[in-house]
């Protein structure tokens, strides 16, 4: 049960998902499913197939299971089973499975997850048989998990994962080993898996020095969801509810969830790196659904910082509440999406999926390796409307793919993808920038202890144009309006992505018009990116995702100014 | 390490099922406890260019507990099976009690009578299959598929193993415990023709390397990979698809979740107030059942401790029955139908189908295309998770396959969305292949044709 993603089958296949109960999650990358093993005394584990395919249902929030709930900070597994729709929400909570009384909120004094000593004991250990490089990445994470559906607190769910995972590099081999035994016993049997997984070899001895790196405080939290009742936090859903159900007779249905996440890392290895870092996550979303003679519609709303609960000083629940609401209510008179290729504006915040998808896993160092994306040798060329640059950030304080350090043990970075349309870099982590001579980029991350690291994004955005948005939509004399997107998926060979529409209206005559009822997008991604024609100077950063790739989850930010695009296929049902 | 150690501890499940026992007996009066404690072991190979890329071995182990007081419902887990946190993960659980909602339907499923159909889910074989072999396997499969077609390119060629062994026990009674084990082959591959780049993957699963046909996975992924080389976007209109099985038992485990017993009872399922009716062609029976041993998922206990059973969800196109777990089926009147699904120790369960099959019908998939005017082989789909609202049943994903014009396929075709609703396609049903197959997913793949789908590209 709950094998995790490195037991399933897929090649870079590339999921991003977010971590909602209706249509936020995205995949990217279908290319083989994700098979995972019978050995899954429970069909929800022994379900899940495909990236894409099987992802999560929407809609259906729930009680349920986490699929891998061990997953990322507050998030839904990438790879759902469909058969038990979920709320995707896994994690988080206030400390309270063992935790050690530590003064919080100064990382440099939380309590090292593994002594500095042992961790150089265990290094050590792990090159001695001869290999090239070693890592150990311990984690320690406490997560809380409320649920709210049908007008009752259904679940409270307190968590904890707390582990270490071994890399050791020989060659072009990589072995790797976790354990939940975080004593030298522990960590020297995982090393020694590891190092045997990675080759046999010559042997000799190394001494590892490490210097511990300096603190980077990327996200500062003012208030640690541990230190916060949960009686708190029971009473954000409340309100969402009471919200969501105020806003007309037609909403027969509402489901709400909350969920926090703290996580401490920590990285050490051959090179002589020893870092430490927490990332503090907390998140709101509700789901509403409404009824009409049209069948039933839903509406969604999803919020979360790389913060902690003081979160809830600037957002306010009772407006998602509303809004989420507000959608299901008006989607009951939407008349069915058109279908065939028109122009289509995206709202500001709403559509940094498509950057995501259409080309963020294509600039992944390790897709572009093996020669899996069509922007393989690109660089210095023009791939998008000299209107784009596009920048992958992880230091972007707050966002949700905000992080002090990479799972590598490399500080975070600004990193300008495309400049003025023009190709300037990929996105590296420590395996893909050793072989290439290139410098890392502190895209290296993990979805847990117990995942290899691999190149992924961070919070990925286009830069603010010069037009007014409400201009863009003037000029166009028929189109579709995107409000909200869902999810997405991308093939990196091809260029070929989707996504889905949440919230959407026809534009009649450089006017926004009727709403339609939810569909795929449909386009390829190079082309995608030359035909922006308008790009506005409203930038906004959207909802939080989790962003899915080779069955692991890592939790990723996205945003952009209101846009056009020349043309996309609008997979409707109506002519 | 990895599976072998599982057969060394042929007893491992006991033990885990007197963990569980132990948790169980520190319930006060006025509790219901529930504790699911697993442990399982894993080894992932990947091969690149013949030279292993990386080789991952790992075990790992935890509990989670559900107590239930007054009808309010907490939960924790942890990711160990230390009698420390044990100890924590019983007391979190009780403190999160106090925060739930009283529900009367809350509550832990009990014995039920129905007998376990056993099966055979574990192997020796696999148990103690050698390290050197596996890595072989996912070499050979790499040297098969760059053999089967001069255009194709290995991405990664995988072998993988997993085995776990669980235990359940609650205060109402159930006391179950088991394991069980299996493993993959599979193969990404990429197809090039001149600028072009098309992609395609194959696989073979079995609960030991035994049942392996490499050649299958390596000749599916060579064929998935170039088959569409050359394709184009096609126009917008109105046609009839055949469904390849792979796209089938997608669709089927959309459909799977609009008769969610949870979705029906909270008022989320299109089909909440329609058993009885005629919800699909008459050619539509639809069964779940996880004791057909021919099932990828087949398995003889639910989520909860209960026998895993057959359920005939539609029969005739008449929507007989929804799945349920011990609560959805609480809340409905109903009896579980052993449909509890939970993702391991960190979750509580949830309710899914686990095997589902469409009745096959007389006619192979070459038959059902003959039959076909215009209309297009969907070979792939692409974004059911989100262009597929199986709230409202608004359906739209994107798609790749082949023409089929006057009972011919021709030229492939990509970049384009098929779209309709979920209600009217399982009325516009109009035949069902006879090419069954046992995909690793929870419902088995068939062809399947359905009228009157809308085709959205340039």
């Amino acid at each position: 049960m709950s094998r995790r993603p490195s037991t399933r089958v897929d090649t870079a296949c590339a999921v991003t998902s977010r971590p909602t109960a209706v249509g936020r999650e995205w995949s990217s990358t279908t290319r083989v499913p994700t098979v995972v093993l019978p050995a899954a005394r429970h069909p929800a584990t022994a379900a899940h197939v495909a990236c894409s395919h099987s992802a999560t249902r929407r809609g259906v929030a729930s009680t349920g299971t986490l699929p891998e709930p061990s997953a990322t900070a507050v998030s839904a597994a990438p790879t759902v089973n469909v058969a038990a729709p979920v709320s995707p929400i896994s994690i988080v909570t206030p400390g309270t499975l063992t935790a050690p009384a530590a003064p919080r909120g100064v990382l440099g004094r939380l309590p090292a997850v593994i002594d500095q000593d042992v961790v150089q004991r265990v290094l050590t250990r792990a090159v001695r048989t001869g290999a090239d490089f070693a890592e150990v990445y311990a984690e320690d994470k406490r997560s809380t998990a409320l649920s709210f559906d049908d007008g009752k607190v259904e679940q409270v769910t307190s968590g904890r994962d707390r582990g270490a995972g071994i890399r050791v590099v020989k060659g072009d081999t990589t072995g790797f080993a976790h354990t939940s035994d975080l004593s030298e016993a522990g960590l020297v049997a995982a090393a020694e898996a590891a190092a045997a997984a990675a080759a046999q070899g010559d042997g000799g001895t190394r001494t590892i020095a490490l210097t511990r790196g300096p603190e980077r405080r990327v996200s500062p939290v003012e208030q640690y969801p541990d230190d916060v009742a949960k009686a708190d936090k029971v009473a954000l859903l409340l309100r969402m509810d009471d919200a969501a159900r105020g806003a007309g007779a037609a909403i027969v249905q509402v489901s709400a969830s909350y969920a926090d996440s703290r996580k401490r890392i920590m990285v050490a290895n051959t090179d002589g790196v020893l870092v430490s870092d927490e990332q503090v996550r907390t998140l709101a979303r509700v789901t509403a659904v409404a009824d009409g003679d049209s069948g039933m519609q839903t509406g969604y709303q999803s919020n979360g910082l790389a913060k902690g609960f003081e979160l809830f000083r600037e957002l306010d629940v009772d407006e998602m509440g509303r809004e989420a609401a507000r959608i299901a209510l008006t989607k009951l008179k939407a008349r069915p999406a058109p279908s065939g290729a028109m122009p289509v504006v995206i709202k500001q915040g709403s559509g940094g999926v498509l950057f995501h998808e259409a080309c963020g896993h294509g600039l992944e160092a390790d897709i572009i390796a093996k020669g899996g994306s069509v922007y393989r040798g690109k660089i210095g060329e023009l791939v998008a409307s000299p209107l784009v640059t596009l920048v992958d950030d992880g230091t972007m304080a707050g966002e949700w793919g905000a992080i002090g350090y990479d799972d590598e043990g490399h500080p975070s970075q600004y990193n300008v993808l495309i400049e003025n349309g023009v190709l300037t870099d990929y996105m590296w982590d420590y395996l893909r920038a050793r072989n290439e001579g290139h410098a890392r980029s502190g895209n290296g991350r993990r979805q847990s202890y117990q995942h290899l690291p691999m190149v992924r994004m961070t919070n990925t955005y286009v830069l603010n144009g010069s037009e007014e948005p409400d201009d863009i939509v003037r000029a166009t004399e028929s189109g579709v309006y995107v409000a909200k997107l869902g999810g997405g998926s991308v093939n990196t060979a091809t260029g070929d992505f989707v996504f889905g529409m949440t919230e959407a209206y026809l534009i009649e005559n450089g006017q926004i018009t009727e709403q339609l009822r939810e569909g795929n997008l449909i386009g390829n991604g190079p082309a995608v990116l030359r035909d922006i024609d308008l790009l506005g100077n409203d930038f906004a950063m959207g909802s939080p995702g989790t962003c899915g790739k080779d069955g692991q989850g890592v939790p990723v930010g996205d945003g952009q100014p209101t846009l056009r695009v020349k043309s996309l296929t609008i997979g409707g049902t109506a002519s | 390490m990895s599976a072998a150690s599982a057969v060394s501890a042929a007893s491992g499940s006991e033990q885990l099922l007197e963990i569980a026992d132990r948790v169980v007996a520190q319930a006060k009066s006025g509790e219901a406890v529930e504790a699911f404690v697993s442990r399982d072991w894993e080894t992932d190979v990947r091969v690149y260019e013949g030279e292993v890329e990386h080789f991952v071995s790992a075990e790992s182990a935890g509990i989670g507990i559900r107590v239930i007081r007054d009808g309010r419902t907490g939960f924790a887990y942890a990711g160990t099976l230390d009698p420390a946190a044990i100890a924590e993960v019983l007391a979190e659980a009780r403190d999160n009690v106090e925060f739930g909602t009283p529900d009367e339907w809350a509550g832990l499923a009990e014995p039920d009578g129905v007998a376990v159909v056993e099966q055979e889910l574990w192997s020796d074989a696999l148990a103690t299959f050698p390290t050197a072999r596996k890595i072989e396997l996912a070499k050979e499969l790499e040297q098969l598929t760059l053999a089967a077609d001069a255009r194709v390119r290995a991405e990664e060629s995988n072998y993988a193993d997993g085995a776990v062994e669980m235990a359940v026990a609650t205060t109402t009674g159930i006391r179950r415990h088991g394991r069980e084990n299996g493993c993959y082959l599979s193969v990404g591959t990429l197809a090039d023709d001149g600028d072009e780049t098309q992609t395609g993957f194959g696989f073979t699963v079995g609960r030991s390397p035994a049942q392996f046909d490499p050649g299958k996975a390596a000749r599916d992924a060579a064929d998935r990979a170039t088959r569409l080389l050359g394709a184009t976007k096609p126009a917008s209109k109105r046609v009839t698809v055949v469904l390849d099985p792979f796209v089938t038992a997608m669709f089927l485990e959309v459909i799977a979740s609009t008769l969610n017993g949870e979705a029906v009872a909270k008022g989320r399922s299109l089909f909440k107030d329609r058993l009885g009716d005629q919800v699909a062609n008459p050619l539509v029976t639809l069964v779940d059942d996880p004791t057909n041993p021919l099932a990828y998922t087949a398995t003889d206990l639910d989520g909860e401790g209960l026998a895993a059973r057959r359920n005939a969800l539609l029969e005739g196109g008449v929507l007989r029955r929804f799945v349920h777990n011990s609560y959805s089926a609480r809340r409905l009147g109903a009896a579980s139908t052993g449909n509890a699904v939970r993702g391991g120790f960190k979750g509580t369960p949830g309710v899914g189908c686990m095997a589902l099959q469409l009745q096959p019908g007389s006619r192979d998939q070459a038959a059902l295309v003959a039959d076909v005017a215009d209309g297009v082989l969907i070979q792939e789909a692409q974004g059911l998770h989100s262009g597929v609202n199986p709230i409202s049943g608004d359906f739209s994903v994107g798609a790749a396959g082949l023409t089929i014009t006057n009972g011919t396929l021709g030229a492939p075709i990509r970049e384009f969305t098929i779209a309709s609703t979920l209600q009217r396609m399982l009325l516009d049903v109009v035949e069902v292949g006879n090419d069954v197959d046992w995909l690793p997913m929870s419902a088995a793949g068939v062809s399947l044709v359905i009228a009157d789908v809308t085709m959205s590209g340039a």
